[in-house]
């Protein structure tokens, strides 16, 4: 399988980047490391005109504490995200789901910023961010703008990004208090049929699904209950109510939202519930 | 497009179409077949190699991405009679069956054991989830990892 033909421009500078993506109007992706864009692109559900590769600016690649906050580069890649010993004081779900993203050659390649605007619900680091109330830095040669997570997805493989913006940071609050990740799979390294995200901050606790629809979702009703003070099985017992999850060859919807019971519970004990 | 990188230590500079898949520039523009093209999807491994001393799954990255990085191809490990401790390992366990996997196993493993120091059968069970095996040969694969890791760690530390 080999792409259709594309232009390929290097960027040398993020405001490089920046100005050649306005002035491809719309035409133009961005290319991190490729894990998400090459496979559609080889399946020529994506046929891009023109690649712009952001991949060499390292500049974008680090983990560091701002204030409440972690900020990450968007280039930062998932094993140095499960690498990082100051993610995993800081935010330890997100270390350690980074750490189960696909298998090492892909952990290798693929970046936290890539993951998130790809924007498929069955990605695993899209429910960790919105499970912990994170944020999205987007640039734009116009200048920057800070999306919630909670706004960013909007539906299948679609965000919140402009044709002219480009994910630069990622910012998760400093996680207080226990934590959880499950995922079901059929083999080690396959997306997620069902995942579970579990993370508490300042802001209270995150509790968010992996494939459950067409966007990464919080388990809204687990939340509330969990706030009213109920346990693991009580709270879990709701997780899957105002999901619509689809059949598909690995699972039929309703064996997803027993699984989304079932991890969710998991999840929750781990977390100390 | 130009592209130039190191390939098993020496530089290479090759004119490409921007969309040549690594696993195609090293098959086919250098000829080193050593390395195996799979499932494509980025799924097997049979197409592992290493960038920069980390294993990368060659079919999903652009030559043009390998840009001034060194890659290590199966045939930068060893020769006959002179094989790389990993092959070694491999051969005396007889961890293949076909031998399609074999390449990205070995490369893998390389790549692993750069990483981890003395594993245990799950570590390399869980580290080795990246490739996969169509005659179902794990048993003398893992047990090939695990002599190999056990090696570096006697020379490691008897060094």
């Amino acid at each position: 399988m080999i792409p259709a033909a594309f232009d390929y421009v290097r960027a040398g500078s993020l405001d490089e980047a920046l100005e050649r993506l306005a002035a491809s109007e719309g035409e133009a992706k961005v290319l991190a490391a490729g894990h998400s864009l090459l496979p559609l692109m080889k399946l020529r559900f994506a046929n891009p005109p023109l690649l712009i590769d952001i991949g060499p600016l390292t500049e974008l690649s680090y983990v560091r504490e701002a204030g409440e906050e972690v900020a990450i580069g968007a280039l930062t890649r998932h094993h140095d995200l499960a690498n990082s010993a100051e993610l995993a004081e800081l935010a330890p779900l997100l270390a350690h789901a980074a750490g189960k993203v696909g298998d090492p050659q892909v952990r290798h390649r693929g970046t936290i910023g890539g993951s998130l605007v790809h924007g498929d619900p069955a990605s695993d680091l899209p429910a960790v961010v919105l499970a912990l109330g994170g944020s999205l830095v987007l640039a734009s040669s116009a200048g920057e703008r800070v999306v919630a997570a909670g706004e960013f997805f909007t539906g299948f493989l679609e965000t919140a990004l402009a044709e002219d913006e480009l994910l630069v940071e990622v910012r998760v609050p400093r996680q207080v208090g226990g934590w959880g990740f499950e995922k079901f799979t059929r083999r080690a390294q396959d997306w997620a049929i069902v995942g579970v995200a579990v993370g508490g901050t300042a802001g209270g606790v995150g509790v968010a699904l992996v494939n459950m629809g067409t966007t990464p979702l919080r388990a809204s009703a687990t939340e509330a209950r969990l706030a009213a003070g109920a346990g693991a099985e009580q709270a879990a017992a709701v997780a899957d109510e105002g999901c619509e999850p689809i059949s598909d060859l690995n699972a039929s919807g309703e064996y997803r939202r027993h699984l989304a019971r079932v991890l969710t519970a998991r999840a929750l004990r781990s977390a100390g519930y | 497009m130009k592209v130039e990188m190191t390939v098993n230590g020496e530089a290479v500079t090759a004119e490409v179409e921007p969309r040549t898949l690594l696993v195609f520039f090293l098959r086919e523009h250098l000829g080193l077949t050593g390395t195996k093209i799979g499932c494509e999807t980025t799924s097997c491994g049979a197409c592992t190699v290493l960038l920069d001393g980390e294993s990368v799954k060659s079919c999903t990255v652009l030559a043009v991405q390998a840009e001034g990085r060194a890659i290590t191809t199966i045939e930068g490990l060893g020769a006959i009679g002179d094989l790389h401790p990993v092959q070694e390992a491999f051969r005396e366990n007889h961890g293949l069956q076909c031998g399609y996997c074999t390449p990205g196993m070995v490369m893998a493993t390389v790549s692993l054991l750069a990483e981890f120091d003395d594993l245990d059968e799950a570590g390399v069970r869980e580290n080795l989830e990246g490739n996969l095996c169509r005659c179902t040969g794990y048993h003398n694969i893992v047990a090939s990892v695990l002599a190999a890791s056990a090696a570096q760690h006697a020379t490691r530390a008897g060094a």
